[in-house]
């Protein structure tokens, strides 16, 4: 079994919602398990955000490519968009921010990285042709349909 | 508004009117939170149960709304659903809110986890 579905939608956060909750709707068709579906969510969101608030940040917002590729045991999500490229060409570290300290010290952000690759099982990240392709990877066991 | 506010014993309660609280209304949650809790009990729970989606543009919001109250004042939340509490719980911020699985809960002052 292997299927593939897509979508593309402009880099603003509105239409990345929509876009975001169309791949879950697909994901849900095809009887991913709805706590997988959550998690995927979670990473992909995080994932189209940075393209929204950083690729095309300070431009007109682009396109933004999403194909998945659904396989027995594992999905592919690869994102793609024509923005600017992840600088220095390596994806954040992601580590997990400190909490210690009092409260006006909490971190509002930078959990970004950290979600997705909690989340993922492997990442890969790959600039050419003047666009970003990044490419989630996440295992799935599927329910029988 | 996405917000609506009622009082419980003196507690306040804030619910979300919303299915998800994420990048594109993350800014709009913050600044209502402000005007719902300006000059409020010093107890306010945040009723998540109709929020089904959460992203960290909006768990950053909560953590600000949690600051604007300042330190005389806590947010406790309250109804979490399993996305919203899988975000919590791997960011770790689970062990900065206390959380209870139902708005009942939380004003009954019983932790549900801690």
């Amino acid at each position: 079994m292997e299927e593939t579905f897509a979508c593309s939608f402009a880099a603003t956060e509105l239409e990345a919602r929509t876009g975001i909750n169309s791949v879950v709707d697909q994901l849900r068709d095809r009887g991913l398990p709805e706590t997988r579906i959550g998690e995927v969510q979670i990473a992909l969101a995080e994932a189209v955000n940075n393209v929204v608030e950083h690729a095309y940040a300070g431009n007109a917002p682009g396109d933004v490519n999403i194909r998945c590729q659904l396989e027995e045991e594992k999905l592919s999500i690869l994102i793609r968009d024509a923005g600017a490229p992840i600088p220095n060409g390596q994806l954040p570290a992601g580590e997990a921010q400190s909490l210690e300290g009092p409260l006006e010290d909490l971190p509002e952000g930078g959990f970004g990285w950290f979600l997705i690759r909690e989340l993922t099982s492997d990442i890969h990240y790959e600039r050419s042709e003047g666009e970003n392709n990044l490419q989630l990877s996440f295992e799935i066991q599927m329910t029988s349909v | 508004m996405t917000l609506t506010s009622t009082m419980i014993d003196g507690t306040q309660v804030v619910s979300v009117n919303a299915e998800r609280i994420d990048a594109a209304m993350a800014i709009q949650f913050k600044e209502d939170m402000r005007s719902q809790t300006d000059n409020g009990p010093e107890r306010v729970i945040l009723d998540l149960s109709e929020v089904k989606f959460i992203d960290s543009s909006g768990l950053g919001a909560i953590v600000a709304a949690m600051k604007q109250l300042g330190g005389a004042r806590k947010l406790d939340l309250a109804g979490l659903t399993p996305v919203v509490d899988k975000v919590f719980r791997l960011t770790r911020m689970d062990t900065v809110f206390n959380l209870y699985a139902t708005l009942e809960e939380a004003t009954g002052g019983v932790a549900a986890e801690t």
